[in-house]
């Protein structure tokens, strides 16, 4: 065989939250390596972080992700509220969960219809898709509405909510405010089912992988705000032994980080399909019922059907909001008082792609004197790079923007929220 | 009249500002009805080159690269709008212009030499001529809507400069400060929020930035007097919009003047 040399680029990954490029090395017809190069500028969060007050830390790591905020805000007042030995009320725990379900809501709406649909429905955006699916986007587009109308409610505002504090919320929502949202998250519910029966129907490549899956787990819950880490693999641990068991590298092509377990130094994948297979069975009882009427159940090793998965967490998410929206009642208290101290907690969330860590340690001054922020995208960009790897072979017949385009797609299950790792998706082939 | 075409560019941000375009659920469509969206890479797989009637910018120059492509956006457009406090202050990320940037490197990567990175964060119109600037952390959907329906019909967008106090008496806010004795940055702070913190019983942050014409040595020293520690007043001006001249001034400011307490 001859040794072909090709060099192609193509600029940009669109319809990701954030900027990265992508190397793919070819060395005589075949995938040399693939690296996902994140140059997202860094944003040095964990270094500013030194010297706040833990309260002045929910506003700021919201910042990190325009996306999933309260995915960050809320892994941050439990780790500090851990690190000051302080417990939150039930009610508090409740209003949490009903934040994050309106985050989860608003970011798998906006993913699925328009970010990854169009995917499937083979157009460049979701405004086109709307040409085409006029009632199909308008349904997604009120779906993620009513997402940000939550959390407007609970949070003041939908992207980086004030209302979130250290110990609590600074003012718990009235109830006339929560009842006026129960006619929409009645709707939402059905409306769920609906998309999740339409991308049901979709067509999927037939591709999977044997993945480590990694997600927190709860008895009784399909975890959300709380739980254990587990893996698919066996092996389970508190937030606090996160570190214990896995660990971030840097590579030198990524202003994120890369994470392994490092009993295997292998990649792992975190968010959606990883809790749909680690938790089906605690998913709510309207996204159950959707999962056995369209056939969907675990194991699901296929990425791109992600996008079902997280129709179904739509589900349970607005099922989830509207029992505790139809019992809300006004708690005495919305905060509990934090008094910082020398302490070290770590805290873990599912953000809506995938598990969150962070770690804070507070000085005797009360100030945070050292933070660790371990976000999803970090987690799973080893995962892209294998599964990229793995799926080249079967479209490198094809002309070079049509694998661009497949990349490009293998990329988007993932949802990487490229903000978060740290952006500027832009390929770069190295045939040679 | 041709739909104007209009772009949307990313810096070093969180995305959030951007996305607030896609939050317009309601008026996204009719939005993509009186502009041509020829490239916006969070939504679109479209990508068109310039030139471009409108360009929205989010985010704030951090590398030597982003410092060369805005002069390419700015070449290749005719309405530049910086959108939020990263592209019009240079945002939370501007925090490096005190610290020291290699310490920050080293704090976060093993390998710094492979990052590009500057040691500073500087807002848009430090690099080019900006025509309009949006304010917010993020920048709010009533005044983005606004942006992009005058210049899609060519007129000049209209927000307000006055402070987060006349939004407070406006939306029945009882003020935080006078009944709680919350420190409270809404004085100084330019409104576009609607009042937002007051309204959930907590003081303003400042994320708008500072309103025209702040008196925000008074608000300190007033905040001082009741007690505020001069260090946490120091933190509070230095968030989101910490690059922005008047907080800046200020923030030094106060900080030399515990420096030269004995
Ligand atoms: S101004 Fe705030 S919301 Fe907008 S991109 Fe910057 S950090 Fe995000
Ligand atoms: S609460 Fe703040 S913004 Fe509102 S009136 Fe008082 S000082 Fe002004
Ligand atoms: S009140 Fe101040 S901090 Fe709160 S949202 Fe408005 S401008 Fe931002």
């Amino acid at each position: 065989m001859t040794d072909q040399k090709r060099t192609i680029r193509v600029e940009a990954l669109s319809r990701v939250e954030g900027e990265g490029g992508l190397t793919i090395h070819l060395r005589d017809g075949t995938v040399d390596a693939v690296e996902l190069r994140i140059y997202e500028p860094p944003r040095f969060f964990e270094a500013f972080l030194r010297g706040r007050a833990p309260e002045e830390v929910p506003d700021i790591v919201a910042r990190i992700c325009g996306i999933c905020p309260v995915a960050y805000q809320m892994s941050a007042v439990q780790a500090l509220e851990r690190a000051c030995g302080v417990e939150i009320t039930p009610e508090i725990r409740l209003l949490r969960k009903l934040l994050y379900c309106g985050e989860w809501i608003e970011s798998h709406s906006l993913h699925m219809h328009l970010l990854h649909a169009p995917d499937f429905l083979k157009c460049e955006s979701g405004l086109k898709a709307a040409e085409t699916h006029p009632d199909e986007i308008r349904r997604g587009l009120r779906l993620k509405k009513y997402g940000n109308e939550l959390l407007e409610v609970l949070g003041g505002r939908a992207i980086h909510p004030v209302n979130v504090a250290l110990g609590g919320f600074y003012r718990a929502p009235r109830s006339e405010e929560l009842a006026r949202l129960v006619p929409c998250f009645e709707w939402g519910l059905q409306a769920a089912i609906e998309t999740v029966r339409w991308v049901a129907g979709f067509s999927f490549p037939d591709f999977e992988t044997d993945y480590d899956f990694v997600a927190l787990t709860h008895p009784d819950e399909y975890a959300m705000n709380e739980g254990t880490i587990e893996s698919s693999r066996g092996g389970s641990w508190s937030a606090d032994t996160f570190e214990t068991a896995f660990e971030e590298r840097q590579v030198p092509h990524s202003t994120a980080l890369q994470c392994v377990r490092r009993s295997t130094n292998e990649s792992y994948l975190v968010g959606p399909l990883a809790r749909f297979n680690l938790s089906f069975d605690r998913l709510s009882e309207a996204a159950r019922r959707t999962a056995g009427e369209i056939g969907f159940a675990p194991p699901c090793r296929n990425p791109f059907r992600s996008i079902i998965a997280r129709g179904l967490e739509v589900v349970h998410a607005y099922e989830v909001a509207l029992t505790i929206l139809r019992s809300y009642r006004e708690p005495s208290g919305c905060r509990v008082e934090v008094r910082p101290g020398l302490g070290e907690g770590c805290g873990a969330t599912e953000a809506p792609r995938g598990l969150l860590y962070h770690r804070y340690r507070i000085d005797a001054a009360g100030l945070v004197a050292e933070a660790k922020i371990v976000p999803p995208t970090s987690q799973n960009q080893g995962g892209i790079e294998r599964d990229l790897t793995a799926w080249l072979p079967r479209v490198l017949h094809e002309p070079d923007d049509e694998i661009a385009h497949s990349c490009e797609r293998v990329i988007r299950s993932y949802d990487p929220c490229i903000s978060c790792a740290t952006h500027f998706l832009r390929v770069d082939w190295d045939r040679r | 009249m041709a739909r104007p075409r209009l772009a949307v560019f990313k810096f070093a941000s969180c995305d959030g500002c951007q996305l607030t375009l896609l939050d317009c659920e309601d008026e996204l469509l009719a939005i993509g009805e009186k502009v041509d969206i020829v490239h916006f890479l969070e939504a679109s797989d479209r990508a068109e080159s310039g030139p471009y009637d409108i360009a929205l910018v989010e985010g704030s120059i951090t590398t030597a690269h982003d410092a060369e492509r805005i002069q390419e956006v700015r070449r290749q457009t005719k309405f530049l709008v910086t959108i939020g406090a990263c592209a019009t202050s240079g945002g939370i990320q501007a925090l490096r212009n005190w610290g020291d940037h290699a310490d920050f490197l080293r704090a976060v990567y093993a390998s710094p030499q492979y990052i590009d990175s500057l040691a500073t964060s500087t807002a848009i119109a430090e690099h080019v001529p900006v025509d309009f600037e949006l304010r917010g952390c993020p920048i709010d959907k009533r005044q983005l809507i606004e942006v992009i329906r005058s210049l899609a019909t060519g007129r000049r967008p209209r927000t307000p400069s006055h402070s987060v106090c006349l939004d407070c008496k406006l939306r029945g806010n009882v003020c935080i400060t006078v009944a709680q004795g919350v420190p409270c940055l809404g004085p100084v702070t330019q409104s576009g929020c609607g009042a937002i913190c007051p309204a959930y019983d907590r003081g303003c942050y400042g994320c708008f930035g500072p309103a025209a014409q702040p008196n925000v040595v008074s608000l300190t020293t007033q905040f001082q007097r009741a007690g505020t520690a001069v260090p946490e007043l120091v933190r509070g001006l230095r968030l989101f919009n910490a690059a922005a001249p008047e907080f800046r001034r200020e923030s030094d400011r106060l900080d030399s003047s515990v420096e030269r307490q004995p």
